[in-house]
């Protein structure tokens, strides 16, 4: 009888238990979320109110006089990303392939994938100051390619890593059987475990792009900021990140609005590409 | 005791991993169109002697192999430094222990091996595709989904689809890697039926744990332990009446 006694005794604290540390992971989760909804929801409420066509249709006015839009920073966003992109996918991709395929059995080259592990996490703010020592000051000037670089060197080890992540997932026995019937190294790189691990390699490019699309702090050294429409990469561009910074801290209260909007673009421009990215990947045959 | 040509003569092979002497002294005759089988307890250095046909231990740094595998009939060594790992392994097929095939159409499989020999032609590929799928006898099962994934099969099937794979480019010998320890009974039997057919084509080795299945399908048989090679001849004698002690005590199951 006394066994049993204690044998209750011991559940009834395993459910007390239970129920204290569901409770805790249910608020830590919580404390998470609460947080993303209200910064949506605050970005949706306030953007949402001031966005109209002649915000994408017009280029900024001087202070006071209406109907000026951001034109020039969605533009030059859109062209900083993607020259980005442009140099840190082939890179990335190119520098994860020779970490899993060529790099396996080498110290040295372990090395540098830890170290690129590092870089992944690296403040972007020194990656700007870097560019800048690296190209604006011996160009003169602040330029949109300079901001593309550092955008690129901050993607490159977020794509490298996941390459060579997804890359050591495909089963080495598949890399044999390509061996066996005579594939040369790059054959078996490129038909086997590329092939295999082409889906991954993808997620790990739509995360680097990710990565990048919200960055300021590396643009503010490199191509800084232009309150004109540009699309000539090596002066000066405009970019919805930084513009942000500079509409957000100045005094105009049309700024603020355009800021608000250009958030809302921005949060919800990002988390689009996300998901259809994602899709289309999802959606992708395995076969080839 | 017999007069099928020589395919293949081992002499005095030794092999390292690394530091670890894996193989020593291996001295072993294997006979065009004949079925010769490895057996021996695991860690016996079966399946590294095996390997060693295809230079498969060249994709991994360390490996080193000394002595001679000629390659007839033109007496090529397999193992010579001046060869070319990937002129052996075009001659010298391979299947694995567990079915790999590659995450491609079933098509694209057997069509790959094909491709890398330089043939491009489509009447060509689908004519030999078609061939390589009935030499594995799979054909029937798989014409009207060729180009379908090749992970929709059942592990049996996928196991034949790589004996497709691997036939496709016609070898002269076909090594099999214990084809069947991840298969139930009935994909065995079929690929054991496959392995006796195919020696009409070609020479086949294989090493397996399952000593009926080595009295079922070869005509030689070759007993390892410890890294050595400790007796070698017609499987009929191997199973009966073996010269060695330590043969009969593996073959009765005294060990192993």
């Amino acid at each position: 009888m006394g066994d049993e006694r204690h044998l209750r005794r011991v559940i009834l604290k395993r459910k007390v238990i239970n129920v204290v540390m569901l409770t805790l992971s249910t608020l830590t989760a919580m404390y998470g979320l609460v947080w993303l909804f209200w910064i949506l929801g605050d970005v949706l409420i306030n953007g949402f109110r001031f966005i109209s066509l002649q915000l994408f249709l017009n280029d900024p006015t001087p202070p006071g006089i209406e109907g000026g839009g951001l034109r020039h920073a969605f533009v030059g966003h859109f062209i900083i990303t993607s020259l980005a992109a442009l140099i840190g996918v082939p890179i990335g991709i190119g520098t994860g392939i020779f970490f899993a395929e060529y790099g396996r059995h080498s110290k040295l080259i372990k090395t540098f994938r830890n170290i690129t592990d590092v870089l992944v996490s690296f403040p972007s703010i020194v990656i700007g100051t870097f560019v800048y020592a690296l190209m604006v000051k011996p160009l003169g000037h602040f330029s949109a390619i300079s901001g593309s670089v550092s955008l690129a060197l901050l993607m490159i080890p977020v794509i490298a890593i996941t390459t060579d992540e997804i890359l050591k997932l495909v089963p080495n026995s598949l890399r044999e059987a390509g061996y066996a019937l005579g594939a040369h190294r790059w054959q078996v790189i490129k038909d086997i475990s590329i092939s295999a691990a082409k889906r991954g390699i993808l997620t790990g490019v739509i995360l680097g792009i990710a990565r990048i699309s919200g960055e300021t702090a590396p643009l503010l050294f490199t191509s800084f900021n232009n309150n004109f429409f540009s699309l000539d990469i090596t002066k000066p561009m405009a970019s919805l990140t930084v513009t942000i910074f500079q509409y957000a801290m100045g005094p105009y209260e049309e700024w603020h609005r355009q800021a608000w909007a250009a958030s809302l673009v921005l949060t919800f421009g990002t988390l689009l590409f996300f998901i259809t990215a994602k899709a289309v990947v999802h959606g992708m045959r395995r076969t080839a | 005791m017999n007069n099928a040509p020589l395919k293949i003569e081992v002499k005095d092979l030794n092999f390292y991993y690394g530091r670890v002497h894996a193989l020593r002294d291996i001295n072993l005759n294997v006979y065009e169109k004949k079925v010769t089988a490895i057996i021996g307890p695991s860690g016996c250095g079966k399946t590294t002697l095996l390997r060693c046909f295809n230079r498969m231990h060249d994709l991994y740094p360390g490996n080193r192999y000394e002595g001679e595998i000629i390659l007839y009939p033109d007496k090529v060594n397999i193992v010579g430094k001046e060869v070319d790992p990937i002129m052996v392994r075009m001659r010298i097929g391979m299947v694995f222990q567990k079915p790999n095939p590659f995450p491609k159409s079933i098509y694209e499989n057997v069509a790959y091996g094909l491709k890398l020999k330089g043939i491009k032609k489509k009447s060509v590929l689908d004519e030999k595709v078609e061939q390589a799928l009935r030499g594995a006898a799979l054909w029937e099962e798989v014409k009207d989904r060729l180009h379908e994934n090749a992970y929709s099969l059942s592990g049996g099937q996928q196991q034949r689809l790589c004996i497709a794979r691997a036939i496709a480019p016609e070898p002269e010998v076909l090594l099999f890697d214990e084809p069947t320890s991840a298969l139930d009974p009935i994909s065995t039997a079929k690929i054991e039926d496959l392995i006796v057919e195919l020696k009409n084509r070609l020479t086949i080795l294989i090493v397996t744990h399952n000593m009926q299945q080595a009295a079922r399908i070869s005509d030689y048989t070759a007993f390892m332990y410890m890294g050595k090679l400790i007796e070698y001849g017609p499987t009929e004698k191997i199973f009966t009446k073996p010269d060695e002690k330590l043969t009969e005590d593996y073959i009765t199951g005294r060990f192993g």
